[in-house]
This record gives structure tokens, C-alpha cells and sequence, in this order.
């Protein structure tokens, strides 16, 4: 059996539908939630990188690149709000935290 | 041209009762400080009218050698090509009106000396009638329409303030509003008609206005096919309508006489409510080129004078039977200009304001004498009380009816004979008009002149009497009284003219050169005043001759009937009205006029307005629009409110949501 980018797309697909659910079912935690989102950025990078590789065409890998550094800092930026926050709020549920609604 | 008259003559005559009314209305009253007392007013405001009439004698004296004047003083403002400027035109016309209207202003001024003495208004009354009499004098010596239409309102507003003399009296304010808003309504067409001239001809001035008539009559109202010319004059007309309380404009004037009797005798009998007619005749070159007009004026005129009169027949109030009277008579006037024969309308103004005032100040002096009571049912056998009252209203009673050698006899048959010779349309209902009016007339005065004077004596069985705030302090039952010389010396001086004026002045007035220039007719297609001419063979053959025709006839049917039904066999009057029921009704009720006026066009002018208030603007503009708009957004962004949760994953959801659709569209159905 070999691999084919149907392959590598089914799983992209998959990691992202993991990643939706992931954000949707969780009520409690915001860490999964973070944790969800780089889920989704991961399956993006699969994508690009399977195209890359059958498309013969390096321009993908390079995004890989720069969406795992943007992904990188975007955790621990999100990190350091989490903390914040939980200094404020004494919680990090994600069924409590509603004040964006203004 | 104008050897004997200056502008420093001219400017006093109407600025010499305005000195007065000025110095009595500011330091006569409380708003000066009342610094003037009563004597220096009334002699103040005297001297001014007399001034005033001395100069419009000479005036007139300077007219009658062949002076004519017309200038103008001032010029107020040039808007692009329209001057608008203060001038004189002194001719034969204005010089007659102003020496009616100053006469008649001084035998008013002297009579108010005894009339008011006991009100507290003393000081403001002379200064309204020195005001009256300067506003009267700029509308008749003006040489422009502006000036004429200054003078028009000014004397409007004068009526106004007087019939509001009483001003704690309810019925006083009602009568002075309704005067003021009927008026408005006539004063609307003759704004319009002063416009339309001011459009078409380019000028207000009377000359220059004249002198493009021909134009003016070749013209159409653009978009219509109406005359220009008949537009103008029906216009105006409306305003002479509503001033000299034509039909159906007429409703304001039988309530003025809630004023004091003086102004009666002066604004709505003598001078004020003529302004209408001397303003058609001063404008008779444009309306002697519109039949239509002339013909909807004739019309207009026999209705005011035949209705008008049986009115007076059934009225009580010893005043409003000479205020219908005076409806009636100018209802007469307004034939004689219908039927082109200005010169006898105005004749017959001058000697209707000489006999009218006389019956109007003779009523003032009736009612101080029988003690402020005006009801002719509780008076009676006055004639031995007050003989000089009697004397002087006899002989105007008897120039109202058309005496012959009376004055009013030969104004009043010129008229009748003008509309016999008048060949418009309107002429013979006009012609019947006028022949019943003179029955009427003779009837109406005659019954006021019998109860009044004749049969028993009434005054103490009146069940109203009451004291009223200008009583004199004693009661009703004290005999009547002679009234002071300075209310009967005006009487008298007023008598005199009643009886000659007429046959003094006919002939130089209708026939003669007196008018020449004034009053425009064109003989070729309105020849009435040569056939006037023609039959006219002195004033002593006119008077013989009358005792054999028609209108004789009928003033002495008029005054036997009066006799009969009020002397000889008094239970007659109640027998008829029992009889005739819904005559009676419809009469006591004025044609249902005021009725119509305040249940249909006020009450439907009230509703209209309550209309458009509760439902364009409170229910549209406000509800709607105002309301609406705020109440839209905040229901819209109540809904959208709850989409707004706050929590993330519903945000997320939303993202997701969007991208599934529109990557949906943009690779399936794109």
C-alpha cells in the first residue's frame, strides 16, 4: 500500500474535525481550549506540508515555518493572559468566562 | 395744477388727530402716567379733528376753483422695479370723503365729551377715535394702494380695539374677534387684487396702475382663461366686501355695536364701513372694464340690501336696528357701483354717513336717556322727555326712507333710477331689489321711530332692568331725560346736513364736473349716469316728480304699515309672528348665517386642525416617524443582544459556521 495525499488530506481533515470538536465539547478548561486551536494549526501544517510534498513545490514547508513560530508565540501569549486571568477570576472554565458578551 | 394746496396744508389734516391720539393715548392713560387729565384730553383731541376739518374745507374750497394734487411725499422702499411710497391724491373724491370723515369725527369727538363722561376708558376712547380718524384720512388721501392698504388695516384694527372697548364684557371680546376674522377674510382678496396688480401693471401708484388699465384688460390669468381684469376686481371687491360687510361677509357688523354708541355712529355707520365703496369708486377705471364684476358687485349688493333690511325688521335692540339699516344702505351703495354709477354710490355714502351718524348718536342719546337700557319694547312716548332727540331723529328717519327734498331721497332714487338704466344681467333682480328695500326701509325705520318715541309709556315695565357698570345711580323708574348739550348740539349740527345736503349737492356731484377725473365710466357701454342725465332736470323737479312714482308709493305704504301695525292696533305684530312662525325663526336666527359660520366653517376648521394634529402629527410624525424609528432599532438590537453570549466556543462556532458556508460557495456554486 502506498501513501497518497488523499491520505495525508484524510488525516488533516481528521486532526481538524478533532481539534472543532475539541473547542466545542470542552466547557471547562481553557487550557484545552489553547490546546484545541494549536490542534487545528497542526492539521493546517499537515496540509501544507503534504501538498509540498507531492506538488514538488517548497513554498509550502516554508509556511509550515512561519505558522509553528506564529502558533509558538500565540500559546505563550495566550498562556500569560490565562494566567492573568485566573489571578483575577480564580477560574479558567470556560462556561464562567462570558464577560465578552459586554 | 395745484396753485392752492401745499404738502404742509395736506400733511395736517390727517396729522393733526394723530398728535391728538398720540399725546391722549400716552400721557392720557396709565401708560404715560396719566399725566393729562380729562378736560386736556377731550380738548386736545377736539382741536385736533377741528384742525383737521377747517383744512379739508379749504381743501375742498381749493378743489371746487380746480386745485387737483398728487405727489408723493416719501418713499418708504424700492423693491427691484416696485416703488412703495407715502403720497396725496387730492381730487374731487378724497376732498368730499375727507370733509365727511373730519365732520363727522368732530360731531363724534364733541359727542363722546357727554356719551362717556361717566367711563373709565374717558382718555383711551378719544385717543382710539383720533387714531380712527387719522387712519380714515390715509386711506382716502392716499394716492398709492400700499398707503391705502395701510389705512385699510389701521382702521380695521381701530374697529377692532373699540367694539373690544368693554374689554371685561365676554360678548364685547366675541364681537370684536369675529370683526377682526371676518375681515381678515375679505382682506385676503384684496391683498390678492392689490398683488395681481402690483405683478401685472409694475406700480401701486393710482395714476400709473390707470394708465396701463387697456393692457391689463387684454390679459389672461395665466393657466386659466379668465380675464385678468375681472380676477383684479373681484379681488378687490372681496375686500370692499369684507369692509363694508357685504353679504355674506356681513356677520361682524350687527355684533360691533357691543361698542360704545359713538364709534357706532362713526366706524360702522359713517366712515370706516364705506371705505369699501369709496375704494371701488376711486378703482373705477379697472372696474368699468369687467361686466362680470360689475355685475357679481350688483348682485352682491341687492342681496346685502333687501335681506339686510328685513332683518332690522324684527330686532328689539334700538342699535341694531340701525345697524342692519346701515347693512341695508350699503347694500344700496353697492348696486349704484354695480350699475356703474359710482358718483351716485358715493353721493349717497355722503349722505347715508350725515343721516346715519344722526340716527346712531340720536339712539346713543335715547339709551343715556331711558338710563342704559337699549330693548325699543320698554321705551316709548320719549317724545315729550327728550323733544330735541325726537326732532333730529324724525328728520333722519325720514332722510333714511327717501323723503323727497331729504337728503337721502336724492341719493336713494338716484340709485333705483340707475339700476332701472343699468343693462347687466343682475339689473332687474338688483331693480326689484331696491324698490322692496325702500318698503322695508320705510317699515323698519318707522317701527324703531313709534315704539321709540310714540304710544305708551314702557320704561318703567322693563322686567331686565338692570344697573349696568356705567349706570347713572339712580334706578330705572326715574322719568327720562334730555341729554346734555353736548350730545344734542352734534345732533342738531348733523340735522342740518341730513336735510339739505341732498339737494344742495346733487347736481354738481352726479352731474357736474365735481368728479371729473376721480371716477372713470365708459359711456359707450355703461351709459346709466347720461340717462341720468338726460331725465335729471333740477333737484325741486326731481323732489316734485318723486311724489308720483313707485318708491314714493312705497315709503309711504312702509310707514302707513309701521303706523298701523305699531300705533293703531299693536296686538297685529304678535298676531303675524305667531302665524308666521318659521319666518319669524328663520329671521331671529340671521339666515342661519352665524350658525353656519361657527358650526361648519369654524367647528369644521377646529376639526381639521385637531385632525392634523392627532393624527399627522401626533399619530405620523411622532408615533411614526419619531417614535417608530427609535422603537425599530431597539427591537432589532434586543434580538440581536442575545446572539451576543460571550462564550468562546459560541464565537467559534459562528467562525466555523462562516467559513463552512462560504467555502460551500465558493467551491460548489461558484
Amino acid at each position: 500500500m502506498t501513501l497518497t495525499l488523499g491520505h495525508f488530506l484524510s488525516l488533516g481533515a481528521m486532526l481538524f474535525a478533532l481539534s472543532v470538536v475539541g473547542i466545542f465539547l470542552n466547557r471547562r478548561n481553557l487550557i484545552v481550549l489553547l490546546m484545541a486551536i494549536e490542534l487545528m494549526l497542526l492539521a493546517v501544517n499537515t496540509n501544507f506540508v503534504a501538498f509540498s510534498y507531492f506538488l514538488h513545490d517548497m513554498h509550502g514547508q516554508v509556511f509550515v515555518f512561519f505558522i509553528l513560530t506564529v502558533a509558538a508565540a500565540e500559546s505563550a501569549i495566550g498562556l500569560a493572559i490565562l494566567v492573568l486571568l485566573f489571578r483575577n477570576k480564580s477560574s479558567i472554565s470556560v462556561d464562567e468566562l462570558n464577560t465578552l458578551q459586554g | 395744477m395745484s396753485q392752492t394746496l401745499t404738502t404742509s396744508t395736506l400733511l395736517i389734516v390727517p396729522l393733526a388727530p394723530l398728535a391728538g391720539a398720540l399725546l391722549a393715548g400716552i400721557w392720557g392713560t396709565a401708560f404715560g402716567g396719566n399725566r393729562l387729565g380729562r378736560a386736556a384730553i377731550h380738548s386736545l383731541t377736539i382741536l385736533g379733528v377741528l384742525l383737521s376739518f377747517v383744512v379739508s374745507c379749504m381743501t375742498l374750497l381749493a378743489v371746487l376753483d380746480g386745485a387737483r394734487w398728487n405727489e408723493t411725499l416719501y418713499t418708504w422702499m424700492v423693491v427691484g422695479g416696485l416703488k412703495m411710497e407715502v403720497g396725496f391724491l387730492v381730487d374731487g373724491l378724497t376732498a368730499m370723503m375727507m370733509c365727511v370723515v373730519t365732520f363727522v369725527s368732530l360731531m363724534v369727538h364733541l359727542y363722546t365729551v357727554g356719551y362717556m363722561e361717566e367711563d373709565e376708558g374717558y382718555n383711551r376712547f378719544f385717543a382710539y377715535i383720533s387714531l380712527f380718524t387719522f387712519s380714515m384720512l390715509m386711506l382716502v388721501m392716499s394716492n398709492n394702494l400700499l398707503q391705502l392698504f395701510f389705512g385699510w388695516e389701521a382702521v380695521g384694527l381701530v374697529s377692532y380695539l373699540l367694539i373690544g372697548f368693554w374689554f371685561n364684557k365676554p360678548t364685547a371680546i366675541f364681537a370684536n374677534m369675529k370683526a377682526f376674522l371676518v375681515n381678515r377674510v375679505g382682506d385676503f382678496g384684496f391683498i390678492l387684487g392689490i398683488g395681481l396688480i402690483a405683478a401685472y401693471a409694475g406700480t401701486l401708484n393710482y395714476t400709473e396702475a390707470f394708465a396701463q388699465s387697456q393692457a391689463l384688460a387684454g390679459m389672461l390669468l395665466p393657466g386659466t382663461d379668465w380675464m385678468l381684469i375681472t380676477v383684479v376686481c373681484i379681488c378687490l371687491f372681496i375686500g370692499a366686501m369684507g369692509k363694508s360687510a357685504q353679504f355674506p361677509l356681513h356677520v361682524w357688523l350687527p355684533d360691533s355695536m357691543e361698542g360704545p354708541t359713538p364709534i357706532s355712529a362713526l366706524i360702522h355707520a359713517a366712515t370706516m364701513v364705506t371705505a369699501g365703496i369709496f375704494m371701488v369708486a376711486r378703482m373705477s377705471p379697472l372696474f368699468e372694464l369687467s361686466d362680470t364684476a360689475l355685475n357679481f358687485i350688483l348682485v352682491i349688493g341687492a342681496i346685502t340690501a333687501l335681506f339686510m333690511g328685513f332683518l332690522g325688521i324684527i330686532q328689539n335692540d334700538i342699535k341694531r336696528v340701525v345697524a342692519y339699516s346701515t347693512l341695508s344702505q350699503l347694500g344700496y351703495m353697492t348696486v349704484a357701483l354695480g350699475a356703474s354709477a359710482y358718483s351716485v354710490a358715493v353721493f349717497h355714502l355722503m349722505t347715508h354717513a350725515f343721516f346715519k351718524a344722526l340716527l346712531f348718536l340720536a339712539a346713543g342719546s335715547v339709551i343715556m336717556g331711558v338710563h342704559h337700557n337699549q330693548d325699543i319694547r320698554w321705551m316709548g312716548g320719549l317724545r315729550k322727555h327728550m323733544p330735541i332727540t325726537w326732532l333730529t331723529s324724525l328728520l333722519g328717519s325720514l332722510a333714511l326712507i327717501g323723503t323727497p327734498f331729504f337728503a337721502g331721497f336724492y341719493s336713494k332714487d338716484s340709485i333705483i333710477e340707475a339700476v332701472a338704466e343699468s343693462h347687466l344681467p343682475g339689473a332687474g333682480f338688483a331693480h326689484f331689489a331696491v324698490l322692496a328695500g325702500v318698503f322695508v326701509t320705510a317699515f323698519y325705520s318707522f317701527r324703531l321711530y313709534f315704539l321709540v318715541f310714540h304710544g305708551k309709556e314702557r320704561f318703567d315695565q322693563d322686567p331686565h332692568a338692570h344697573h349696568g357698570h356705567d349706570d347713572h345711580g339712580h334706578g330705572a323708574q326715574h322719568a327720562p331725560h334730555e341729554s346734555p348739550w353736548v350730545v344734542w348740539v352734534p345732533l342738531v349740527l348733523l340735522a342740518i346736513p341730513s336735510v339739505v345736503i341732498g339737494y344742495l349737492t346733487i347736481e354738481p356731484m352726479l352731474f357736474g364736473e365735481f368728479f371729473k377725473g376721480a371716477i372713470v365710466v365708459d359711456p359707450a357701454r355703461h351709459p346709466v349716469m347720461e340717462e341720468l342725465g338726460h331725465a335729471f332736470h333740477g333737484p325741486l323737479q326731481m323732489a316734485l316728480h318723486a311724489f308720483t312714482t313707485l318708491p314714493f308709493a312705497l315709503a309711504l305704504a312702509g310707514v302707513a304699515t309701521a303706523y298701523y301695525m305699531y300705533m293703531v292696533n299693536p296686538a297685529l305684530p304678535a298676531a303675524i309672528k305667531r302665524r308666521a312662525m318659521p319666518l319669524f325663526t328663520l329671521l331671529e336666527n340671521k339666515y342661519y348665517l352665524d350658525w353656519f359660520n361657527e358650526n361648519v366653517l369654524a367647528r369644521g376648521a377646529r376639526a381639521l386642525g385637531t385632525g392634523l394634529w392627532k393624527g399627522g402629527d401626533q399619530a405620523v410624525i411622532d408615533g411614526f416617524f419619531v417614535n417608530g424609528s427609535w422603537k425599530l432599532v431597539g427591537l432589532v438590537s434586543g434580538g440581536v443582544r442575545k446572539l451576543q453570549t460571550g462564550y468562546l466556543y459560541h464565537y467559534a462556532l459562528a467562525m466555523i459556521l462562516g467559513i463552512f458556508v462560504l467555502m460551500t460557495y465558493f467551491v460548489w456554486l461558484k
